[in-house]
């Protein structure tokens, strides 16, 4: 009985003073270890009377935990202090720069592609492509733009021979013949890409972009060609209002032919669209002249359609305020960087087209 | 097209005002492009006299003048005219007013030590003529009393300039433009009440037209005109074409100009004594020269339409005149030709001698084959108006007879095409309005065209007229339905926005560049490609269609660095060109990295970008598009723009069928052909047309998941390999071993130097182990270690290092 108190005793008082982790992993083993105290008292259980055996088992474990607890405790403490003291060391200044992270971007015009591709695409068009390098007769000559016509002045076209039967596609329309030529209708399609005129000053750059639009079925008429051009600016231009023109043009694969104007103001040097009365120019489009249907063999008493062309880069610099169309193309570091997109704002019609 | 509403006015009755006509102008498609007030400002120009003239104190040339403009202040004025003289009436410019021919703005300015207020004006300075020599005499008898007025009549006419689109030769004419506005109902269209030329002469002049193939002239209509007395063209006259910016030159001039601007009635004024004996219209021969009343020879063709005598060319038809028979003032007789020349013919013939005249632009366009009697008629008796003679009868040769155009309208297709429909007696209105003849038959309406119409020749033409005049506002809205039964996109086009965006978000700024370039930089880069010239470049540094996007990429990379960018990654994405054809071009995605990564970092190491860096981002994209990196396979062999020993080919797998990329330096030669100047140049290319779509979709590559959860284990070896051993070859071998129990590879080192014999190498690689099916015991793993070993030295010739 007296043994047991007397460790009890001593190691408690022991355990009072200050102590660091060693010491106390000291007095650990000297309790609990293999020979310690504490463990030999318990190897003792056995050769104890039966009648004292229950109460001094009772008692040595009482012991055991009072002491054990107290261990634990304090190698808590010494380990909380430790942390503090290495936290108290530990302060950096947050303020230095962060490690660097290079964004990317993409170009305004890929932008403004992804986005009309998105709208369109809720309309049920599909994309179309066609090349670059075009053939007199898809460019020029199924387009009902027979040679010498004087519509072929009105584009300054880039030849690749001397016989003038190879050139760079003055407009994304052979796109049309292309398609129209490949597939059976109804054609519902917008072909956006590069288009060239040999033509070059602060609004005119010998390459731009252009995307064309093209819809044949049995019905198509004018008013559908209206619904859906009105339905692409506004939600292009993400105003719930537009002021669109249609204005009597020419071109010679459409019949009637339009332009199509609309409303703007300038409001503190930005442009506003669907606002004011001032008309600003966007695009081209007209019935599918019949000519253009014999040429790729559908036949113009069944089917008819419309077809639009649109300037690109002109939208992008309407959209996103841009003055200067050469600077699409000068990949100046600081405009692309202004002016360009984060990858991830890809345009989506759920999450709409810009942020 | 230049007309002022004064002008319409001939033709047009109408009380409605000038900014309605504007807005109505271009609803009916006649565009208005610009719009001046060319009068603004001519008030300021005074008739003025002489009072006295006196040599300049300090110029043998100049005088000084005093000038009255009725006024009691006499203004000094220094002018340098040797004509200026005392009792002159002339014209007077004060300061503030702005000088026609130049544009500038007069201020009280000293010649001289003298000062002057204002100057005395030249025709030419006040664009009335070419006449620059002198100051302008007025004639006393008739300007006396004016002195202090405007010499400019008063006109509120503005200057109205149109787009008139190709199909519309007859609104060449201010008559058409007037048709056209009356039909919309913007006004009536007044009668002409034309005069017609009542002669007993003969036209005494033989006219013959050729007979030939290809013979551009249909008919040949002429008069002639004797003992007439040209001079400067009456006031009304020379104010009318001021107005719309034309130079006055001489009454014959004049008058032929305002007829063919009036009603689109090119005509041509010879001088009659200078023809020999009679006319022939004829197919030029090869080789044949004249000078045109432009100053200029031409030498001609074949087959091209001329005009000539019995000694040669006389003029090219319905193009230009020629000077042998051209009009002046001293011009006694006159045979005036109206013509009917093919489109066709006048197109070819301008194009080749490149000449762009008023009458050919319009003559392209296709003229009204019945306006021939109607313009001599008006020219005619105008000319006899203003310079006197007799007139002959009219002479018509024709070789062509012109057919009236029918065409049987559905009046039904307008609701077809338009959407909407207006009543036939509307419709019957406008086609009246714009000179069509209709006749109702049964279903349809069979319409005769107007024969200034070339440009209507079937029913939707028709529609055209009947959408432009009852107008586009008319087309209602019909929304469209929200309905797709197409994909958008296909596999290859989501393909090329995926890896658009994949390279964008691995730090490179996207780019577009022309699609051709400066041949001397796609040399460079044009590797067994050929040439692909442009015949007629912008300029010769865009000569050629590239054969690589780098060639623009380094020329913009180098502009950069100039504007002081140190470190930055580029990229495009766009076609390059094989060939001539179309379809012989590839698109492509090539990027470049120039300069340091962590350039004056606190934090990290200063280095440059690298091979590694690229490859990085040519394989991670790959990864990200949804290909396999353990079944690519890269060698090095690269095109000679790339550094002979750092740069890669990569497939996508080992049978190595279609290039997928190139990696790596850019050869340093081509930056110091370019001068251009960075610590490290780096970059990639990836053939998107070679890139085999993937067959799986998303959902299906997704469908199952294994894992394993027994114990792995992690092994690593070093093994001595010959330096041209690759880490590609190792791991081949590794991998090829037991695809169940070898879950990764990864090399952690490199090395050679010290402990290593020379030409050889040290790489480390360390060996993920892991069964799917029970956790390896130390004799499974003893077991695969050796066969490592012993597979990687036989395939290799490597030594493991002990």
């Amino acid at each position: 009985m007296s043994d047991l108190k007397k460790i009890k005793d001593e190691f408690l008082l022991k355990l009072k003073g200050k102590l660091n982790l060693s010491e106390i992993n000291e007095i650990k083993s000297n309790l609990f270890g293999k020979n310690g105290l504490i463990s030999s008292q318990f190897k003792r259980i056995g050769s104890i009377g039966e009648r004292e055996r229950k109460k001094f088992a009772s008692d040595l474990n009482v012991i055991k935990d009072e002491l054990q607890d107290l261990i634990n405790l304090k190698i808590n403490e010494i380990q909380n202090a430790e942390i503090n003291e290495k936290l108290e060391k530990e302060k950096i200044d947050v303020t230095l720069p962060e490690r660097v992270f290079t964004r990317g971007k993409i170009h305004p015009v890929s932008q403004t592609i992804d986005e009309i591709s998105s709208i369109f695409s809720e309309i049920g068009f599909s994309v179309e492509e066609g090349p670059d390098v075009e053939n007199e007769y898809n460019n020029f000559t199924a387009l009902n733009t027979p040679e010498n016509h004087p519509a072929r002045d009105m584009h300054d076209t880039f030849y690749l021979d001397e016989k003038k039967e190879r050139m760079l596609r003055t407009h994304t329309s052979p796109v049309q013949i292309r398609t129209m030529l490949k597939d059976k209708p109804p054609f519902k399609i917008i072909a956006p890409g590069r288009t060239y005129r040999s033509d070059s000053d602060q609004t005119h750059a010998p390459m731009f972009h252009q995307v064309e639009g093209l819809h044949i079925d049995k019905d198509i008429n004018m008013g559908d060609l209206k619904g859906c051009l009105n339905y692409f600016i506004k939600e292009f231009f993400e105003v719930k209002k537009i002021k669109m023109r249609f204005r009597p043009s020419h071109f010679p694969f459409t019949e009637p032919s339009a332009e199509v104007d609309i409303g703007y103001e300038i409001k503190d040097g930005k442009i506003v669209i669907g606002e004011g009365d001032q008309w600003l120019e966007i695009l081209g489009c007209g019935m599918v002249h019949p000519n253009v249907l014999k040429n790729v063999k559908v036949d113009p008493i069944k089917f008819q359609g419309y077809a639009f062309g649109i300037g690109i880069d002109r939208l992008a610099m309407l959209k996103y305020g841009i003055n200067d169309l050469r600077a699409f193309f000068d990949c100046d570091y600081r405009w692309l960087n202004h002016f360009g997109f984060d990858p991830l704002d890809v345009p989506t019609n759920y999450r709409g087209l810009s942020r | 097209m230049k007309i002022t509403f004064d002008w319409l006015k001939n033709h047009l009755n109408t009380n409605l005002k000038e900014e309605k006509l504007l807005e109505q102008l271009t609803n009916i498609g006649l565009e208005v492009e610009s719009f001046e007030n060319l009068s603004e400002g001519l008030d300021f120009f005074k008739v003025a006299k002489i009072i006295k003239t006196e040599k300049h104190p300090n110029a043998d040339r100049l005088k000084v003048c005093d000038v009255s403009v009725g006024e009691k202040e006499i203004k000094k004025v220094v002018c340098g005219a040797n004509n200026a003289r005392a009792g002159l009436i002339t014209i007077y410019a004060p300061p503030e007013a702005i000088i026609p021919k130049t544009k500038t703005k007069l201020v009280v300015a000293k010649i001289r030590d003298v000062t002057s207020y204002g100057m005395l004006c030249s025709e030419s300075e006040l664009n009335l003529s070419d006449e620059s020599e002198g100051i302008i005499e007025l004639s006393s008898s008739k300007y006396e009393k004016n002195i202090g007025k405007s010499y400019f009549s008063k006109s509120n006419s503005n200057l109205i300039d149109l787009s008139i689109t190709p199909n519309r030769p007859d609104c060449l004419g201010v008559r058409g433009i007037a048709r056209d506005l009356a039909a919309s109902g913007f006004g009536k269209l007044k009668n002409t009440n034309e005069k017609k030329i009542k002669s007993k002469l003969k036209q005494t002049l033989k006219v013959k037209i050729n007979k030939e193939n290809n013979q551009g002239c249909g008919a040949f209509g002429s008069c002639l005109i004797t003992n007439v007395k040209n001079s400067e063209s009456p006031k009304w006259l020379k104010d009318k074409l001021v107005s719309i910016g034309q130079k006055p030159i001489s009454a014959i001039v004049d008058i032929t100009n305002y007829v063919m601007l009036d009603i689109n009635r090119p005509l041509h004024a010879y001088d009659a004594d200078k023809i020999e004996k009679g006319i022939i219209v004829r197919n030029s021969k090869s080789g044949e020269k004249f000078t045109a009343l432009d100053n200029k020879n031409y030498k001609l063709d074949s087959d091209m339409c001329v005009i000539s005598d019995h000694k040669g060319v006389l003029g090219l038809g319905g193009i230009i005149g020629g000077i042998r028979s051209g009009t002046e003032f001293d011009t006694k007789n006159i045979l005036l030709e109206s013509a009917y020349f093919e489109p066709s013919s006048i197109r070819n013939t301008a194009k080749k001698l490149n000449l762009d005249t008023d009458a050919k632009f319009r003559f392209e366009r296709g003229i009204d084959p019945s306006s021939i009697e109607e313009g001599l008629n008006k020219a005619a008796l105008l000319i006899k108006e203003v310079c006197g003679g007799e007139i002959s009868k009219i002479d018509i040769q024709k070789i062509k007879t012109y057919k009236t155009k029918t065409i049987k309208f559905d009046p039904n297709l307008l609701k077809k095409i338009a959407g909407y429909t207006i009543s036939i007696k509307e419709m019957l209105k406008i086609l009246k309005d714009l000179g069509f003849k209709s006749k109702k038959e049964k279903n349809y309406l069979k319409l005769t065209i107007p024969s200034w119409r070339p440009d209507i020749n079937q029913e939707v033409d028709v529609v055209e007229e009947l959408v432009r005049i009852s107008g586009y506002d008319k087309i209602k809205i019909k929304e469209p339905i929200k309905d797709r039964t197409k994909s958008t996109l296909t596999k290859s086009q989501k393909l090329f926005h995926f890896l658009q965006r994949a390279i964008a978000s691995k730090g490179y700024l996207e780019t577009i560049t022309w699609s051709f370039t400066d041949s001397n930089f796609n040399n460079y880069f044009r590797g067994a490609n050929k040439e692909i010239k442009i015949i007629n470049p912008i300029s010769s540094e865009l000569g050629v269609l590239r054969n690589s996007i780098f060639s623009n990429l380094i020329m913009y990379i180098n502009k950069n660095l100039d504007r002081g960018f140190k470190d930055l990654s580029i990229f495009e994405i766009g076609p390059i060109f094989t060939g001539y054809n179309p379809g012989q071009q590839n698109t492509v995605i090539s990027g470049l990295s120039v300069g340091k990564k962590y350039r004056s970092s606190w934090i990290d190491k200063e280095r440059n970008v690298d091979i590694f860096d690229v490859k990085r981002d040519v394989v991670q994209t790959l990864v990200e598009a949804g290909y396999n990196s353990y079944e690519f396979f890269i060698d090095c062999e690269t095109p000679n723009y790339y550094h002979p020993g750092k740069s890669g080919r990569l497939f996508l797998n080992k049978g190595k069928d279609q290039i997928a990329a190139y990696f790596g330096e850019i050869h340093p030669n081509i930056l110091k052909s370019i001068d251009l100047k960075t610590e490290s140049l780096v970059g990639f290319e990836i053939f998107i047309d070679n890139l085999i779509l993937p067959t799986k979709t998303l959902n299906n590559q997704k469908i199952k998941f294994n894992v394993s959860d027994f114990q792995k284990s992690e092994r690593d070896f070093a093994f001595i390999v010959n330096k041209d051993v690759k880490a590609q070859d190792l791991i081949n071998a590794i991998s090829s071993i037991d695809q169940n129990l070898i879950s990764n590879i990864n090399v952690f080192d490199v090395y050679e130097g010290e402990n290593i014999p020379e030409n050889q190498k040290s790489i480390a690689i360390s060996v993920t182990i892991q069964s799917s099916e029970k956790t390896l015991n130390d004799s499974d793993l003893e077991n695969i270690n050796n066969l490592i070993i012993k597979t990687v030295e036989n395939k290799t010739g490597a030594k493991i290092r002990s």
